[in-house]
């Protein structure tokens, strides 16, 4: 009886292995085939080795010419947007998830779902939206003027595309946040006042080394999307900070197939290993104390 | 309070907080001065008058909803009242917020920190104040071992047993020597031994720091054989405060007779000092300070009914229903329509029609108060209920 049990408990499982199989392996076996491949399908590291060495010319502040490793700088430039934006969203989506965890729980329901509904829209949609609003001209800056405050030229620069990232991923902060603001007991606070502690050293001592966990899953959620990201740059940074994630849409539209498969799999080794070192370095302040 | 003999019952209710503490030369610590506190328009405590005096035991007993709880998280400064005020020392403390009143308090199910050992739990509110490292270390082994968990300093509380649990936090309640502990039902989530084991360890922990505890059970047993002064609350309103013995020998009214062990009340009326009338007979009793002919409530414990023949008996009545409890019988016993319920080693057959006799300090009488006809009759009484509503109120609160 036991033995049928399990096999058809394995069986009920087949259809997400072969889902998982065709949708998650497959595609990721193949991105590694091609990076390593040139369009004869014949084994070879040039494409690995020519985004470490790929130069190309800029012209600097001053007028002078340089040369520089173009896809290191595209990768870094990414690096330092992605990281920016996950730390705006980590200060913005942290005081909201927690006032949010602290409502009554029908203000909870609307809130989450007022959160959520911009994730329903194409984010296409929302970054020419943003568009509208950030540019000279837009509804931003006609509001300012309307109140004599001056116009902020902010398109076109990197707050525009940071902007653009934090408002498309900020939800991916505050959701996991939030879920574990929600659990957090109460008992615990009401401990730590009577023990002592008044409301900022409640949330340093124990508030925060609680919700560690979702804020390991937010910071996740928010940074692997904005390092990858493409097209709001574009949109926003009016094409003036192409980011990883443009170059990668860049070569795969020129049809460098290989070449745009290892900009993606060299992306994703970095992401693995700064996933594992975080993962490890969380554990270990989480087990060991504050 | 042994004092106070039976012959001047009823008339002390009032002197009797005062002479309480301040007899024995004891320092006042907390007063309650006719606290209330409502939610939602439903009353909660209803102008209640505490004091709570240095080195007591004091146990907050009462049935879930009764306000003890609420009683507890005031002095801890979680609740604020409406009206009334809390006095620590005689200052006024209404406003101060818990983690400024040097009281501590042990929760019901513990509220250690998750993300920190042994250890950390323990140290936390002395981290919080900054004492230096080797003290800090010094203080949580000797708490660590006044509550028998030493070298477990680096276990994860989360892995503990409850019982282990439980001394954690009560050893981090202690670690900064508060001058009042507060334990909110802290023995409801363990087992029934080990249950019994922590009272006395709780008790003795008492004893050896000399800290004030303010205890809140339901459990009438464990107030019994833990406190110094339990406070009987009822329905947002003290019933009455006294030492085990006072609340169970001289239960103030018909709730506190019953909630404290079991009961037979039955209406009477006190013909004149030392004499009452009930169930169709007069008898002796302890009691005087009545009016001619006021109806009372008057209460015999089981235990101090005897069984007598027929024809020796000052009221006679049919067994009805006989149980066997292990170390006595109990009998209910059907006089005039009221069903009594009688404790005996000597067993009598159902069906039977005995004897019963009482003797004059096995009665007691009191006032009639709106609990009274409330309580008290067994005629509905069966084993299978009483444990059924028991869990109830575990669960409850």
């Amino acid at each position: 009886m036991k033995r049928r049990g399990d096999l058809a408990a394995r069986w009920s499982l087949a259809p997400y292995s072969v889902w998982a199989l065709l949708f998650i392996l497959v595609p990721l076996v193949f991105v590694a085939y091609y990076a390593f491949t040139d369009t004869d399908m014949h084994f070879t590291f040039d494409n690995i080795r020519k985004f470490f060495t790929a130069t190309s010319t800029v012209t600097g502040d001053n007028g002078e010419t340089l040369q520089v490793r173009t896809y290191m700088v595209i990768f870094w430039r990414s690096v330092k947007l992605a990281v920016i934006s996950t730390v705006v969203c980590l200060l913005m989506g942290y005081p909201i998830a927690y006032i949010i965890a602290r409502a009554t729980p029908k203000v909870q329901k609307t809130v989450i779902t007022l959160i959520m509904i911009p994730m329903w829209m194409n984010f296409l949609i929302r970054t020419y939206a943003w568009m509208t609003i950030l540019q000279d001209t837009g509804i931003l800056n006609n509001f300012l003027a309307s109140l004599h405050l001056g116009r902020m030229h902010i398109i076109g620069t990197e707050s525009a595309v940071v902007i653009g990232m934090v408002y498309d991923y900020l939800p991916y902060m505050i959701l996991p946040i939030y879920s574990i603001m929600a659990k957090l007991d109460l008992k615990l606070l009401e401990a730590a006042h009577d023990l002592g502690c008044n409301g900022i050293s409640t949330l340093r001592r124990v508030v925060f080394p609680l919700s560690l966990p979702g804020v390991v899953s937010g910071v996740t959620m928010v940074l692997i999307p904005s390092i990858s990201t493409f097209y709001i740059s574009q949109k926003l940074g009016n094409g003036k900070f192409f980011l990883i994630g443009d170059a990668i849409e860049g070569q795969y539209v020129a049809n460098n197939l290989h070449f745009a498969a290892a900009i993606a799999f060299i992306l994703m080794v970095i992401l693995l290993i700064a996933m594992a070192l975080m993962k490890r370095y969380t554990d270990k302040s989480v087990a060991g104390g504050v | 309070m042994y004092l106070f003999t039976s012959h001047s019952r009823g008339l002390w209710l009032f002197s009797f907080v005062k002479l309480r503490g301040e007899e024995l030369g004891m320092k006042k610590i907390i007063e309650l001065r006719g606290i209330s506190k409502a939610y939602d328009g439903e009353t909660v405590l209803d102008h209640i008058h505490l004091d709570i005096y240095d080195n007591e035991f004091l146990t907050l007993l009462g049935p879930s909803g009764c306000g003890k709880t609420t009683t507890l998280r005031m002095i801890g400064g979680f609740e604020q009242p409406d009206e009334g005020d809390v006095m620590f020392l005689g200052e006024r403390i209404n406003d101060l917020p818990p983690h400024k009143r040097n009281v501590n308090t042990v929760f019901q199910k513990y509220a250690l920190f998750p993300h920190l050992n042994v250890f950390d739990n323990v140290a936390f509110p002395l981290k919080e104040r900054k004492v230096p490292k080797d003290e800090i270390e010094q203080k949580v082994t000797e708490m660590l071992k006044l509550v028998k968990l030493s070298g477990f300093e680096k276990r994860n509380v989360t892995r503990l047993s409850g019982g282990q649990q439980q001394r954690v936090a009560i050893a981090r309640a202690l670690v900064n020597h508060p001058q009042v502990l507060l334990l909110d039902e802290p023995l409801g989530a363990l087992d029934l031994k080990l249950r019994k084991d922590m009272q006395q360890e709780l008790k003795n922990i008492q004893k050896a720091t000399g800290i004030t505890f303010v205890f809140v059970t339901h459990d009438q047993e464990e107030a019994l054989s833990m406190s110094d002064t339990i406070v009987v609350m009822s329905e947002g309103r003290i019933q009455q405060i006294g030492t085990p013995t006072d609340i169970y020998n001289e239960p103030q009214n018909a709730f506190v007779a019953d909630f404290i062990g079991e009961s037979n009340i039955v209406d009477g009326v006190m013909r004149e000092d030392y004499k009452v009338t009930f169930s169709g007979h007069t008898f002796q009793c302890v009691d005087k300070g009545f009016a001619k002919n006021e109806p009372v409530d008057v209460v015999v414990r089981p235990e101090d009914v005897d069984i007598v023949p027929l024809e020796k008996g000052m009221l006679r009545g049919l067994v009805t229903s006989v149980t066997f409890m292990g170390v006595h019988y109990e009998i209910i016993i059907d006089i005039g329509g009221f069903k009594w319920m009688i404790q005996t080693t000597d067993f009598v057959a159902e069906g039977e029609q005995v004897g019963l006799f009482i003797e004059p300090d096995a009665i007691h009488i009191m006032k009639k108060s709106e609990y009274s006809g409330m309580f008290g009759d067994y005629s509905s009484f069966s084993m299978e209920l009483d444990e059924l509503s028991d869990a109830e109120s575990e669960d409850a609160e």
